[in-house]
């Protein structure tokens, strides 16, 4: 059960969001520009950054639901995704987005880890800025995501295709605030 | 040097927030609602949330900010603020907001850290479900802050008396109408 009183029945963040949808928009509206708007990287692939973060913050609800969009996002190269939570150094990605996980796995622990050398080899790989940046606040943020849903326990779904529908849905439509309850 | 190119003369959050504005006005909006919007804490007692995760995040740049911020709303010395910072317990603060700062603290190691035991003693000095959901979201969300702003190696001005100066126009500015370059 959760901490607080949120709606019943509805899994992770929504539950939260409803519960509070004055922060909620602004949640929501930063997943959407961060996840979905202009970008160096593509959806899949800003995807991927959220569920390695999700993945080692251990949040099951995130980790989950990122997953299932960017399986969606990725179609027939989705068994990716499972090589990434498994293994980054292994997976088959390029070695840009390789450079980039690296970064946002350092992101998760403590910004601070994040040194030079790691930067030099996301540049050499062929990051820019934009891609930099934009791998940084995606990993920031979902440290953030992470512990909104854990730090007030809320719902999480143990049955798989719960998920599937979750990441068509995200794949589809995107992020966009939940109805309240009651209308 | 930060990481990447931001623009000149800007520090810590400031930069990348010019870099890259579609994300930050939906940052300033979220910072302006979690800290200053109507609420049952008062925007000293937020102020001090957030600065008491910055601390533990080890983010000298966030931690100085809201502390700045936080002393002008409380009209209190730097001194105490530190106080708050490394041992709130010892402090004048009310029982709540303890009860408050160490949901908060537990949020910072990660989300599962957060024991019914603390949610319960919470509510028994009176916090409300509202409170709980703003202080575990305040700082989680100060988990990001502080990431964005180290995590592109930002620079800070290291005269910590800087913080409480601006921390003055931060409290009467609010989160979305300000220059970033000023």
């Amino acid at each position: 059960m959760a901490h607080i009183a949120v709606p019943e029945g509805i899994p992770g963040i929504r539950s939260l969001v409803m519960f509070r949808p004055e922060t909620g928009q602004y949640l929501y509206t930063l997943a959407q520009v961060l996840l979905r708007g202009q970008s160096p990287l593509t959806p899949a692939e800003r995807e991927l950054i959220a569920t390695h973060v999700s993945a080692r913050n251990n949040c099951t609800f995130c980790l989950s639901s990122h997953a299932a969009a960017a399986r969606e996002l990725f179609k027939e190269e989705s068994n990716l995704v499972n090589c990434v939570i498994v293994d980054v150094k292994s997976a088959p990605v390029s070695p840009k987005i390789k450079a980039l996980l690296s970064i946002a796995g350092k992101v998760q622990i403590n910004g601070m880890e994040v040194q030079p050398e790691d930067i030099e080899a996301a540049i050499r790989a062929g990051a820019n800025d934009r891609d930099i940046h934009d791998t940084v606040l995606i990993a920031a943020a979902f440290s953030m995501f992470n512990r909104y849903v854990d730090g007030l326990a809320t719902l999480t779904p143990t049955d798989p295709k719960a998920y599937e529908e979750m990441g068509k849905r995200l794949a589809t439509n995107g992020y966009s605030l939940p109805k309240p309850v009651n209308s | 040097m930060a990481h990447i190119n931001l623009p000149d003369g800007l520090p810590g959050i400031r930069g990348p927030m010019a870099f890259r504005p579609e994300t930050a006005r939906h940052l300033n909006e979220l910072a302006e609602v979690l800290l200053r919007s109507e609420s049952s804490l008062s925007r000293g007692d937020r102020e001090l949330i957030a600065t008491y995760v910055s601390y533990l995040n080890d983010c000298f740049f966030c931690q100085n900010a809201h502390g700045g911020i936080a002393q002008h709303y409380l009209q209190c010395d730097m001194g105490f603020i530190d106080q708050v910072k490394v041992d709130f317990e010892s402090t004048s603060i009310s029982d709540k907001l303890k009860a408050l700062l160490a949901i908060a603290g537990s949020v910072q190691k990660g989300g599962k850290q957060v024991t019914a035991d603390q949610i319960e003693k919470a509510r028994g000095l009176g916090a409300t479900d509202r409170e709980i959901h703003d202080t575990v979201l305040i700082a989680a969300a100060f988990c990001m802050f502080n990431r964005y702003v180290d995590g592109l190696g930002t620079w800070a001005p290291q005269d910590r008396n800087t913080y409480v100066d601006r921390g003055k126009m931060r409290a009467e500015e609010g989160y979305i109408h300000f220059d970033l370059y000023k």
